[in-house]
């Protein structure tokens, strides 16, 4: 195992790599910007080094930065966390060219999933099942109206080198597609320097399902569980649980096969996540893209499973074999994650500022990530990620339950923040039976803003 | 009816997209903010026309600042 790891990440998930590190003995660097250094990640760590100014491209951005700061403090290997450097392949090899361990997946298998296009054509080629697309990047509004013309609406605009639900736009007829065809060129030349579109199926009632996979440093590829990832606003998760209420055993060795599959493609090494579309009534699932990272959303699959996936990464990365030997464990229970964002529960704008009070709920089955404690100051220069309240149950019911108490229980004042929204969403008889959709947070009345990248 | 526009928190001015004497319509985007690696449009309520834009693009706002006013 490592002595020193620099974890290159801010807020609640530095701060939970952190805990981590410092179970397993191992001496851990943070990093922070100027607008940080109050953050109780950067004091629990046991050592902390000053990036430079509040805009990323000046600290959590600046891969010079960040290798000089490893070289510095003596680390072996970077967390990447997720966010920021996280999925580039470049920084990556630049960790390695350094002489350090990239706690995360080979550059080339990054790589291999960072384009759309490319994945999807690498996952149909291992028998993995994508939506019906566009099969070459549409550069022009005429391309994009004959495949368009060929696919059928509805349609979902996609950058293809874009992720995570940034700058997608669905388009129900001609008119639409004009209209949002330009803005998401211009929006992925500006965030990805690639102007190239992919247009997919959009598939109405669908649910987000994604796969926790291992990539273990023998080359063998486990499959933990998956997460139905559907409550989301502007395309982006904001509750998750596991397991899903929609994936039977039958579905699930199918959604576990694929999501090794899609690992075994590209050469997967270290914790990654495949995430599918599933249409619940048919049973049927397309490939949507795979995260080459640690996602948000891990703690609800160690929640059930009892693994430490931040200690797989990094017993991965060590070369050593998994904590759990050679059998996956069998998950138990329920879990579910609730994303604290500072934003109105309403509208889903974002409200920095400061948190005057500040309590963490406690109780059976609770787990809270957090980024922040009273005094701080939440800045508008990072995402809203406040903390993530998970709650676990042996039933879905009891966790249902457990969650509706930790969410009242959670006193945090100052920003504006969501917990309002999810006193509603456990009480929503559409979430509560479990047959919902990635359409549900909009029926219970949408938001305005889209969010950035970079 | 005048219309003013403000700033509804802390953020950065992204991009201006209307400019002083344009005929606004009511919901046209006048100025998209940043903030929390969001983008927000800010509208136009009753439209009209646009008086006087009081922000420009890396200007960072306070809530409750004023962005434009409407004539």
């Amino acid at each position: 195992m490592f002595e020193t790891v620099l974890v290159a990440g801010r807020g609640e998930i530095a701060r939970r790599v952190i805990r981590t590190l410092r179970r397993l003995e191992v001496r851990s660097v943070a990093v922070y910007s100027e607008a940080d250094q109050s953050l109780p990640y950067v004091a629990e760590a046991d050592e902390a080094v000053l990036l430079g100014p509040a805009d990323p491209s000046q600290s959590y951005l600046d891969a010079a930065r960040l290798i000089e700061a490893a070289r510095r403090t003596g680390a072996q290997a970077v967390h990447p966390c997720y966010g920021f450097l996280s999925e580039s392949a470049d920084f990556a090899e630049q960790v390695q060219d350094a002489g350090l361990v990239w706690i995360g997946p080979p550059p080339a298998a990054m790589r291999g999933m960072a384009d759309k296009i490319a994945a999807r054509q690498t996952m149909v080629a291992a028998g993995v099942p994508v939506a019906e697309g566009s099969p070459l990047p549409l550069t022009t509004i005429e391309a994009a109206q004959e495949a368009a013309n060929q696919l059928g609406y509805p349609l979902m605009v996609k950058a293809s080198a874009g992720g995570g639900g940034i700058g997608m736009g669905e388009v129900h007829d001609d008119e639409g597609l004009r209209k949002v065809f330009a803005s998401a060129q211009s929006r992925a030349q500006r965030l990805y320097g690639s102007s190239d579109i992919l247009l997919e199926r959009y598939l109405h009632g669908a649910r987000h399902v994604e796969v926790q996979i291992l990539g273990l440093a023998d080359g063998r590829i486990l499959a933990l569980g998956e997460r139905d990832c559907s409550v989301q606003r502007r395309h982006q998760k904001i509750a998750e649980e596991t397991p899903s209420p929609a994936v039977g055993p039958e579905l699930r060795a199918r959604l576990f096969d694929a999501a090794v599959r899609a690992g075994k493609a590209v050469g997967y090494v270290n914790a990654g996540t495949v995430e599918c579309l599933v249409q619940p009534e048919t049973q049927e699932f397309v490939f949507l893209e795979m995260n080459t990272r640690l996602q948000v959303e891990h703690p609800i699959t160690e929640l059930v499973t009892g693994v430490d996936l931040v200690e797989e990464q990094l017993r991965i990365a060590a070369g050593l074999e998994p904590s759990f030997g050679s059998e996956v464990p069998i998950p138990k229970g329920n879990a579910l994650e609730l994303r604290v964002y500072a934003e109105d529960p309403v509208r889903f704008l974002p409200g920095p500022g400061t948190i005057s009070r500040y309590e963490e709920p406690t109780g059976e089955g609770v787990r809270v990530d957090s980024g922040y404690a009273d005094g701080n100051v939440v800045t508008p220069h990072y995402d809203p990620l406040l903390a993530k309240l998970c709650v676990w149950g042996p039933d879905r019911n009891t966790m249902l339950a457990r969650a509706a108490t930790a969410v009242a229980g959670y006193v945090l004042e100052g920003p504006k923040v969501n917990l309002p929204f999810f006193t509603r969403l456990l009480a929503e008889p559409g979430f509560v039976s479990g047959e919902y959709d990635t359409g549900l947070v909009a029926a219970m009345g949408a938001g305005v803003a889209t969010r950035r990248a970079g | 009816m005048a219309e003013e526009i403000r700033a509804e928190m802390v953020a950065n001015v992204w991009k201006v997209v209307a400019a002083a004497g344009d005929t606004i319509a009511a919901g046209d985007t006048i100025v998209i903010l940043e903030s929390m690696k969001m983008e927000i449009p800010v509208l136009a309520e009753d439209g009209g026309t646009l008086v006087e834009l009081t922000v420009s693009e890396g200007d960072v706002v306070q809530e409750g600042d004023l962005i434009a006013r409407l004539g």
